[in-house]
């Protein structure tokens, strides 16, 4: 099972402090958390997508593609790339272009977004946030796998021979998840596809996560991409750990009580019991986190938001420190020894693992399209010496 | 509705929802009095009736918090599901400031919109005087008409004076009130086919579906 950590990038005021980061600052501490995270060991970090304040995420893939130069091992994702109002040209191109910086080290997770004026402020309606969630994946999965789209569909200007460029990384798209709380339809597009599905879990009862796993375990089982346990399957989660549960509780209770969403709703008592957040030592949220694989199967990837409300940067990295060094072995001994049967992936996909299986059944896609020579350049990919003389009318202006 | 062979038949679930605050209350009183009169009515039409009361004071912490949170905790989840899976709503609430309290408004903020289409509800409200009665009319009646409830047409508003009326006279008549009430429910739910709730996953479309509205 992968581990790792997910930001919603909100600039918060410390509430024990009153001081509040700038978008610079903010958006430095996330580079720094990454980074820390990739050293300690952790298997993922993923960032949202976020287009008003009090949130800074607004270009995961720069934030990406820079990670992805500056550290080793972590798996680069996000939670969730919109999959609703960003055009899914421009998604196509983008992450393809982060797995090969990236050298396949990268996956991504596509969610609706729950924002509602970002629908219009991005020119579309969010009463369709289904149907553009359905259009725009299915584009953009063709966009990958196929090398010229001919495409028309209801929310955006038709193409007519497209290709998106890089072509992605040995033939190969990234692997996708996708995110919903509530929402079957979107665990029937996981399952369909037999993508990933991630339940964000963090402000939901644990039965209500149940539910929505179970439903896409059996569609996957339905589609035919293989049995329902061997299904890809994410939690969110979330918590605050000291050595002594008591400390914990003390320091975590003002971020609580100020935090944006669940702030001045229910006591931590209440919210600690009915959803997944744990603040305790380390040996109490390897406890809860470990008895999840019962409730939903066994499942490939746990993350844990631990950078909101106001925490400050210091505090973060050492809740990422004990994260790697205290929960993570244990609790990954305990929950992989649930694993029903071998044939049950132990991790999500790889890219080398996706490679591996295209490879297998012949579907890998070709890594580049169309002759050495640009038409509209009228030059060569591999130089810049121009091989025609047909300039364009613009061209001839200009020159 | 379909009797079984042996004459019995699966039964009728009524939630009783009342939003009055003091204990006791009038708004609970009128909530019983409602729901005796529709049983009363229900089991002379051959039905058994289970009854189903959600008093909101003890849920409105609860309450507040789901608005906050946008998931119900605890007892609030048993009382929505009790609400949403019933075959018929009685729905009371005491009149403040010329309207629902704001707690009646709450609670069905938290209720998922579609979840009672169709539904048979039946309104009743409680104030000091009667010159609060048409709040039912202007404010109760156009929330579950939104929520595309099946409201019936008679709703019973009972003012403190109608504790204390005669059933014979002939200006009060709470009693007869109720009982007219009570039969108009009683009449839509016994003929709802008693199916509960619709099934969220069931109804989800399948993907070839999706894909072809999109």
């Amino acid at each position: 099972m992968q581990f790792g950590i997910f930001s919603v990038s909100d600039v918060t005021t410390d509430p024990t402090t009153g001081r509040t980061p700038d978008d610079t600052e903010r958006v430095r501490n996330m580079l720094t958390i990454a980074r820390h995270a990739d050293e300690a060991g952790l298997d993922v970090f993923a960032t949202g997508e976020h287009h008003n304040p009090p949130f800074v995420a607004s270009s995961p893939t720069t934030m990406l593609g820079y990670l992805a130069g500056v550290t080793q091992h972590i798996t680069l994702s996000t939670a969730t790339t919109l999959i609703t109002t960003n055009d899914p040209v421009r998604l196509a191109e983008e992450y393809a272009m982060l797995q090969v910086i990236a050298d396949g080290r990268m996956d991504l997770m596509m969610g609706r977004g729950n924002t509602g004026p970002v629908y219009p402020w991005f020119g579309q309606d969010i009463r369709n946030g289904i149907p553009l969630a359905v259009e725009n994946y299915a584009l953009l999965r063709r966009l990958w796998t196929e090398d010229v789209v001919d495409w028309e569909g209801k929310f955006r200007t038709p193409l007519q021979g497209f290709t998106s460029t890089p072509r992605p990384l040995d033939g190969v798209p990234p692997f996708v998840w996708h995110g919903s709380i509530r929402s079957p339809e979107i665990a029937e597009q996981a399952a369909y596809y037999g993508d990933g599905f991630l339940h964000n879990n963090i402000f939901w009862p644990m039965h209500h996560t149940r539910q929505m796993v179970r439903f896409y375990r059996q569609r996957f089982e339905h589609y035919g991409h293989g049995r329902a346990d061997q299904a890809i399957v994410g939690l969110g989660g979330q918590v605050f750990m000291r050595k002594s549960s008591q400390d914990a509780w003390n320091e975590f209770r003002p971020y609580f009580d100020e935090a944006p969403v669940y702030g001045h709703g229910p006591s931590m008592e209440d919210f600690t019991q009915q959803t997944p957040l744990t603040v305790g030592s380390p040996q109490q949220v390897i406890d809860r986190y470990a008895s999840f694989v019962d409730e939903v199967g066994y499942y490939q990837r746990q993350m844990f938001l631990v950078d909101h409300a106001g925490l400050p940067l210091k505090t973060v990295l050492e809740q990422i420190d004990i994260l790697a060094e205290d929960v993570v072995p244990e609790l990954r001994r305990i929950v992989e020894a649930k694993r029903p049967a071998d044939d049950v992936p132990l991790n999500p996909p790889s890219h080398a693992e996706r490679v591996a299986a295209a490879r297998a059944s012949g579907e890998m896609g070709v890594t580049h399209v169309g002759d050495s020579v640009d038409p509209y350049t009228g030059t060569v990919a591999e130089g810049t010496q121009p091989v025609t003389s047909s300039r364009t009318a613009a061209q001839e202006a200009r020159a | 509705m379909t009797t079984t062979s042996n004459g019995t038949d699966p039964g009728r679930t009524l939630a009783v929802v009342s939003a009055g605050l003091s204990q006791p209350s009038s708004t609970r009183l009128l909530a019983d009095r409602l729901a005796d009169a529709t049983v009363r009515d229900l089991e002379d039409r051959g039905h058994t009736v289970r009854v189903e009361t959600v008093e909101l004071r003890d849920l409105a912490h609860a309450v507040v918090d789901a608005m906050l949170t946008r998931f119900p905790a605890g007892d609030l989840a048993g009382a929505l599901e009790a609400v949403t899976g019933a075959d018929g709503v009685i729905a009371v609430t005491p009149v403040f400031t010329t309207s629902y309290s704001g707690l009646f408004k709450s609670f069905w903020d938290v209720v998922d919109p579609d979840a009672l289409t169709g539904m048979p509800v039946l309104l009743g409200a409680t104030g000091g005087t009667a010159r609060h009665s048409l709040a039912l009319e202007y404010a109760m009646r156009p929330l579950f008409t939104y929520l595309r409830a099946d409201v019936v047409p008679t709703s019973v508003f009972a003012a403190t004076d109608d504790w204390a009326a005669s059933a014979d006279d002939p200006g009060a008549g709470l009693p007869r009130r109720i009982s007219r009430a009570g039969r108009e429910l009683a009449a839509r739910v016994a003929e709802r086919p008693g199916e509960g709730p619709a099934d969220p996953f069931a109804a989800t479309p399948s993907f070839t579906e999706l894909l072809g509205g999109s």
